[in-house]
C-alpha cells in the first residue's frame, strides 16, 4: 500500500498534517479551474512509483531474471550429466551452494531452473490473460444467452479441481514442459475471463460505446477498439499475478509428481527433490530454492498489488 | 429471493452436469481400453469383450454417459480395481478423517483471521497493518507443501516437540484421540488458508469502514469500541459466509499437499495412491466429488450472502 492515501479513520490531525494541508492550499486551482493530470499513464506510473513495496518487487524480478539467463555466463556448470563422484556436498570448496543428491551444482541448477521456472510463468500468465480478455470481452459484450452460456463454462472450469486434473493427465499423458504449459494455460484463464467480462458489462454502456455503435461500427471493431484498450488495467493486474501463480502451481505439481526430465529442472523440482534429504541435514538442497520461489512469487505480488492501486483511479494522487 | 435461489439452483445443477462431462471425457481420453487395463495384460479376447459388455463399453458414447450420470445420481462413484471396493465405501472411510483435519483448520484460520483483517484494517498502514500484510504475503508466496515442511524442520526434526507425522487411526475419532499428532497438518493447512483469509478480512474490512453507517455510528456519539464490536465486527461476518463458501477448492488442494506430506490418511492421499496405480475410476470419482462439494459451496456462499445482508434484494 503506498504511504500516501490518506487515512480514513478518525485519528485527530497531527500538526504535520495541518501543515501539508496549508500548503497544499497554496497550490490547489482557483475555483472552476481544471487541475492539469496529463497522460494517464504518467499518473499511473508516478502512483506506482510511489510504492516502496511494488520497487523492491521490480528490483528482485530484474535481478532474478539477470541471475537465471546471465548467470551462467559468470558460473558456467553441467546441469546435464550427473556427476555420482560428488553427490550431496555441504556447500564450499569448488561448489558455492554444495551439490545435489546427483552432484549437479546447486547454483548453476538454481540459474537453469529459474530459466523453465520464468519462462513458464511469463508463457501461462500472457497466453491465459489474453485468451481470457477476448472470452470475457466477447461474453460481456454480446450478454444475454450467449453469455449465459459462455459463463456457466467458465462456473465449470472453476469447479474442476486443478491439482486433481494436473494429477490425472499427468498419469494420461507423458509430462512434458508443453504439457505443463498447456494445462496451467486451460485453468488459468478463467480468472481473467471472469474480470473482463465484468468490466465489458459496464464498459458497454458508456456513451462512446453507445456512439460507435450508432456510427455503424461492428462488434469486433467495438470489442478491439473500444472496449479491450479500456481494460489495459484489470489485464496488467491480471498477468502479474498469474505468473506469480503459475510459478507457484508448477512448484506444487511437482512435489505431488507432476514429473518433469531431469534436463528440464524448475526451481519447483528442486525443492520437492531435495526434500527427501531434509532428514539427513542437507538444508542447501531445499532452502535456496525455497528462497528463489517465495522471493520471485512475493515481488510479482507486490507488483501486481501496486499495479492495482495505480490503476485504482480513487487512490492516485492528482 | 425466491426468484434468485430458483436460478442458482439452475446455474448449479447446469455447472455440475458440466463437471460431469468433463470427468466422463477425461475417463475415455485414457489411452488403451478401460477393459486391458482391468482385465489384464494377458487377458483373453473373450474376458475383454465379456468386461466391455458387461460395463456397457460397447454401446455409444451417449449412452455410455447416461450410464455414468445414473451410477452418479445413484450416489455410485465407481469401482475401485486396486482394492476391490466400491469407491463409496472408500470414501466412507476417508471423508470423516478429512472433516477432522480441513475442519479444525477452516475453524482456526476464519478465528484468527477475523480479528487480524479488523485490526489490519482500523490500524490501516500501520505497523501492524504492515506486519500482516508482510505474512500473508509470505505464507501466499510460498508452495503449500513448503509451509508444512518448514513446520516438520522446527518443530519436529530440530525441536522434538510434536511428530512429523500424522495419526494413522482408522476413524475420525481415532484421529483426534492423538492430539499431538494433528498439531502439525492442522497448524500447516490452518497458514495456508489464514494467509488468504486475513487478506481478504482486511479488504472487507477496510470497505465495510467507508460504509455511511459506521460514520453515522461515530457521528452519533458511539465510542469507537462499540463501533468495532457492533458495526464493524457484525457486518463483517458477513464476508465470512461468502470466503469460507468460495475457500472450498482451497481447502480441499491444502488438504492434498498436506495429506500428502504428513501422510495423512484421507481422501486426497487415497487420490495420490490411486494415481500411482492407475486407479482411474477413483480418481475421477473423488473429481466429480470435489467438483459437487465446489458448485455446493459457491451456492451456499451466493444465498448465504443474498440471505444475510438485507441490502441485497433481487
Amino acid at each position: 500500500m503506498p504511504s500516501s492515501i490518506p487515512e480514513s479513520g478518525t485519528e485527530s490531525a497531527s500538526a504535520e498534517t495541518v501543515d501539508r494541508a496549508q500548503v497544499d492550499v497554496d497550490v490547489l486551482p482557483e475555483g472552476g479551474q481544471v487541475v492539469a493530470t496529463g497522460n494517464p499513464w504518467v499518473v499511473v506510473a508516478r502512483t506506482f512509483a510511489q510504492n516502496k513495496l511494488a520497487i523492491v518487487g521490480v528490483g528482485v524480478v530484474v535481478l532474478v531474471t539477470l541471475f537465471s539467463f546471465f548467470g551462467p555466463v559468470f558460473h558456467p556448470t553441467d546441469q546435464l550429466n550427473p556427476n555420482l563422484v560428488s553427490v550431496n556436498m555441504a556447500p564450499g570448496g569448488g561448489h558455492l551452494l554444495g551439490t545435489d543428491s546427483e552432484g549437479f551444482d546447486i547454483l548453476g541448477r538454481l540459474m537453469k531452473g529459474g530459466q523453465s521456472s520464468i519462462e513458464v510463468g511469463l508463457v501461462v500468465g500472457v497466453i491465459a490473460t489474453l485468451l481470457g480478455l477476448i472470452y470475457g470481452a466477447i461474453s460481456g459484450f454480446f450478454g444475454g444467452a450467449l453469455d449465459g452460456v459462455m459463463m456457466r463454462v467458465v462456473d465449470v472450469g472453476y469447479a474442476i479441481p486443478v491439482v486433481f486434473l494436473f494429477i490425472f493427465m499427468a498419469q494420461v499423458f507423458k509430462p512434458s514442459l508443453t504439457l505443463l504449459i498447456v494445462l496451467l494455460v486451460a485453468v488459468s484463464w478463467l480468472i481473467p475471463a471472469r474480470l473482463v467480462r465484468g468490466e465489458t458489462l459496464s464498459l458497454r454502456t458508456r456513451e462512446y460505446v453507445q456512439a460507435v455503435k450508432v456510427m455503424g461500427g461492428r462488434p469486433p471493431r467495438i470489442i478491439l477498439r473500444h472496449i479491450i484498450p479500456n481494460t489495459i488495467g484489470t489485464i496488467m493486474v491480471t498477468v502479474t499475478f498469474q505468473i506469480a501463480n503459475a510459478i507457484l502451481t508448477l512448484a506444487v505439481l511437482q512435489y505431488l509428481g507432476f514429473g518433469l526430465p531431469p534436463s528440464t529442472p524448475t526451481w519447483g523440482s528442486m525443492l520437492s527433490d531435495g526434500t527427501t534429504y531434509l532428514q539427513d541435514g542437507y538444508w542447501w538442497e531445499v532452502y535456496p530454492a525455497l528462497i528463489m520461489i517465495v522471493l520471485t512469487v512475493v515481488a510479482f505480488n507486490f507488483i501486481g498489488d501496486a499495479l492495482q492501486d495505480a490503476f485504482d483511479v480513487r487512490l492516485q494522487e492528482r | 429471493m425466491l426468484g434468485f435461489i430458483i436460478r442458482r439452483l439452475g446455474e448449479a445443477i447446469i455447472v455440475t452436469l458440466g463437471v460431469t462431462v468433463i470427468t466422463f471425457t477425461l475417463l475415455h481420453l485414457l489411452p488403451g481400453s478401460l477393459a486391458r487395463d482391468v482385465v489384464g495384460p494377458r487377458a483373453s479376447p473373450q474376458a475383454i469383450a465379456q468386461f466391455t459388455h458387461q460395463n456397457g463399453l460397447d454401446k455409444p458414447v451417449y449412452v455410455q454417459y447416461w450410464l455414468f450420470l445414473d451410477k452418479l445420481l445413484h450416489g455410485n462413484l465407481g469401482y475401485s480395481y486396486q482394492y476391490n471396493r466400491t469407491v463409496d465405501s472408500l470414501l466412507a472411510s476417508e471423508l470423516p478423517r478429512d472433516l477432522v483435519l480441513g475442519g479444525l483448520a477452516l475453524i482456526f484460520s476464519v478465528l484468527i483471521a477475523i480479528p487480524v483483517g479488523i485490526a489490519q484494517a482500523v490500524r490501516r498502514n500501520g505497523p501492524l497493518d504492515y506486519a500482516g500484510t508482510g505474512i500473508s504475503f509470505l505464507l501466499y508466496s510460498m508452495p503449500q507443501y513448503a509451509i508444512a515442511l518448514l513446520l516438520i524442520q522446527f518443530l519436529s526434526i530440530t525441536f522434538h516437540v510434536f511428530p512429523a507425522e500424522a495419526p494413522q487411526s482408522s476413524s475420525a475419532l481415532g484421529m483426534l484421540a492423538h492430539p499431538s499428532g494433528l498439531v502439525l497438518p492442522v497448524a500447516a493447512l490452518t497458514l495456508v488458508t489464514f494467509a488468504q483469509f486475513s487478506r481478504y478480512m482486511r479488504s472487507s474490512a477496510i470497505d465495510t469502514l467507508a460504509q455511511d453507517y459506521i460514520r453515522t455510528a461515530r457521528a452519533k456519539g458511539l465510542s469507537e469500541r462499540l463501533v468495532l464490536w457492533r458495526h464493524l465486527l457484525r457486518n463483517s461476518l458477513i464476508a465470512v459466509v461468502t470466503l469460507v463458501g468460495l475457500s472450498i477448492p482451497l481447502v480441499i488442494t491444502g488438504t492434498l499437499i498436506i495429506e500428502q506430506v504428513f501422510n495423512y490418511p484421507g481422501a486426497g492421499l487415497e487420490y495420490l495412491q490411486a494415481s500411482i496405480s492407475n486407479d482411474y475410476e477413483v480418481m475421477l470419482g473423488i473429481t466429480v466429488l470435489v467438483g459437487v462439494v465446489t458448485v455446493l459451496g459457491n451456492l451456499v456462499a451466493d444465498i448465504g450472502y443474498a440471505i444475510l445482508d438485507p441490502r441485497i434484494r433481487y
